[in-house]
């Protein structure tokens, strides 16, 4: 929990990892290309003083993670949202066997989500329905440009997938996130294109479709997909640091989001171990939306608090205290938002 | 055939032109304002280009696009013989690098991952660059004349855009989509050039002021990206054109206060 200026904050991070990325745990040059990517956004987007060594990133441990989160960051409860990266890493990049120990032993502050790869086909399905009882999944990580033998990513909408899904639907995996990745197949269109989201929410209606970093580098397109079905959210993993290199651009994602989807369905990641949870949380309460930019409201308390952890938590049905809840918004479900306000001419 | 010493630098300018013309289609840039280009050496009639990227996993199918470009740019140079186009530091460049050696096209290079072409792809980042340049230009409007409504934005005509960095990138990209040039030719059009019904406008304004943010954050975050990777990189990026967004409303204002 977060307490300032006598409001308090239930905060969520619904996107961390427990990675390996370690020279022995590489399989070969692209683990190593992997984690400076990584490493390269971290040191890019973070303030000076929270920037780690090098050494550090490659592998933080089940005790530090804990304390960067729990002691240090505010969190009340974060979500592992694995990716598996096995053609990268020896034993994956998510270290499933270490994050889920650390969830079962702490369930009222870690949920453990696991990962599937509709290429595995029927064997997969029976991994799915075994990980579903083995971790009692509520959510699945799924990374749309994950390499697998010859093929070097897949879409929602392929037949394969739409069979997880209803294999997710058949153990009470609900909460589906997704991330997508440079690669898909063919590599003719564009990777980063959303709209098998789109197809797959309006199919699936019963599952929640979490679109990771909002939908960047295709905010626009996950604003126009998610205005239209009421089962599509986004997450601010990647786009919450925006917050102190450019704080204008930060106004302009989270004044779209909230025009476009509303203030029910957006939910708060620091994306550990890219980036910690304490300066993220603690900026965001204290950002708002430049007074110049009259074209979008400004950001209210309880949109904060929505959005650093009630929304997320209602997802995954966490206990909230009842001094820490907020009724929804009650506007409706889809549809933009705030529509006299489109109109610049006015202000 | 040797080429005299003097020549040189000259060449060297032409080849660097010819690379301003290759465009990073999600960004709507020159891969030489982004810093793109590691090294251009030209001996003779001989040109060596390395690009660099902000990430090792930029996506594989701009990264060709922008290789296979330069390369073409640079052969379409009356004076050129052989040219050699390289990606450095990408997950693909050994793939990238092999194919453009050997002039095998995108399907060569990708094979199996490869189904047509990359013409869909280049054809939708247009129409996405013309969109935010549409918004620049009737935003920027809109704020020069508060009185407007927002729905009259529907009717603005090219003439009535004030001559400029803004209204000149506009044009560019509607002569990439082939939309008319003509004075009296509506600026608020779909890819195909047609306009929308007044109710409409509001929306659709709302719609290309996400996809300009999107592409414009894209561009802020692959420049530093850019720079954190290859320090020193920053001296051989161009700052990207302002933008209205990024502009106080307050001060644009005052601006017009002291000048009218």
């Amino acid at each position: 929990m977060y307490t300032k200026d006598g409001e308090s904050y239930f905060i969520v991070d619904a996107h961390v990892a427990l990675w390996d990325a370690r020279p022995e745990n590489q399989r070969n040059i692209h683990g190593k290309q992997f984690i400076d990517c990584f490493y390269d956004y971290h040191r890019n987007l973070s303030p000076e003083s929270e920037v780690w060594s090098y050494d550090e990133y490659l592998y933080q441990g089940g005790e530090r993670l804990m304390k960067d989160l729990f002691e240090d960051g505010y969190v009340d409860h974060a979500i592992f949202q694995p990716a598996y990266l096995n053609e990268f890493y020896n034993t994956g990049f998510g270290q499933s066997e270490e994050a889920s120990a650390l969830a079962k032993a702490h369930p009222d502050k870690l949920t453990y989500n696991h990962n599937f790869d509709p290429r595995n086909g029927e064997e997969g399905l029976d991994r799915l329905r075994a990980d579903a009882e083995r971790f009692g999944l509520k959510g699945v990580k799924l990374y749309t440009a994950e390499w697998h033998g010859d093929s070097r990513g897949w879409k929602l909408d392929d037949p394969w997938a739409r069979r997880y899904f209803e294999v997710c639907r058949e153990v009470g995996i609900t909460n589906i996130h997704v991330h997508k990745g440079p690669t898909i197949r063919p590599l003719d269109r564009d990777a980063f294109d959303v709209a098998d989201i789109d197809h797959v929410a309006s199919d699936f209606t019963d599952l929640n479709f979490i679109v990771e970093h909002v939908g960047l580098p295709r905010l626009e397109d996950f604003c126009w997909i998610a205005t239209q079905e009421p089962n599509v959210h986004g997450g601010l993993a990647v786009a919450m640091p925006f917050m102190h290199t450019r704080p204008r651009y930060f106004a302009q994602i989270l004044g779209e989001l909230l025009y476009w989807i509303g203030e029910d369905r957006i939910q708060f990641a620091s994306d550990y171990a890219i980036w910690t949870p304490k300066w993220l949380v603690e900026r965001f309460v204290d950002f708002q939306i430049p007074e110049d930019m009259t074209e979008y409201a400004p950001i209210t308390t309880a949109q904060k608090r929505k959005i650093l952890g009630l929304n997320a938590a209602k997802m995954y049905d966490l206990d909230v205290p009842a001094d820490l809840r907020l009724p929804g918004a009650g506007e409706p479900d889809t549809g933009p938002r705030q529509p006299e306000r489109a109109d610049l001419a006015k202000v | 055939m040797s080429v005299a010493p003097t020549l040189a630098p000259v060449l060297e300018d032409a080849a660097r032109a010819a690379l301003g013309g290759v465009v990073d289609p999600e960004l709507d840039e020159p891969i030489t304002d982004l810093g793109f280009v590691r090294l251009l050496a030209v001996d003779g009639h001989d040109v060596v280009v390395h690009l660099r990227l902000p990430t090792s996993f930029c996506s594989p199918s701009f990264a060709y696009l922008m290789a296979s470009d330069a390369k073409d740019a640079l052969t379409a140079l009356p004076w050129t013989r052989r040219v050699v186009v390289e990606l450095d530091d990408h997950h693909d460049s050994d793939l990238i690098n092999a194919g453009l050696a050997a002039d095998a096209g995108y399907r060569g290079t990708f094979r199996h991952e490869a189904e047509q072409d990359l013409e869909g792809l280049r054809t939708t980042f247009r129409r996405k660059a013309h969109t935010a340049a549409m918004e620049r230009c009737l935003t920027a409007l809109l704020r020069t004349q508060p009185e407007r409504h927002v729905t009259s934005l529907g009717l603005v005509t090219l003439a009535d855009l004030p001559p400029g960095e803004h209204t000149d990138a506009l044009r560019r990209r509607r002569a990439a989509l082939g939309l008319p040039d003509e004075p009296d030719a509506l600026v608020m059009v779909d890819h195909d050039g047609r306009g929308y019904p007044p109710e409409e406008v509001p929306l659709r304004l709302r719609r290309a002021r996400s996809t300009r943010i999107s592409i414009d954050g894209n561009a802020h975050f692959c420049r530093g990206l850019l720079r954190t990777r290859y320090p020193g990189s920053e001296t051989d990026q161009t700052p990207r054109a302002d933008d209205p967004a990024f502009i106080p409303l307050t001060a644009l204002q005052t601006h017009k206060e002291h000048t009218s």
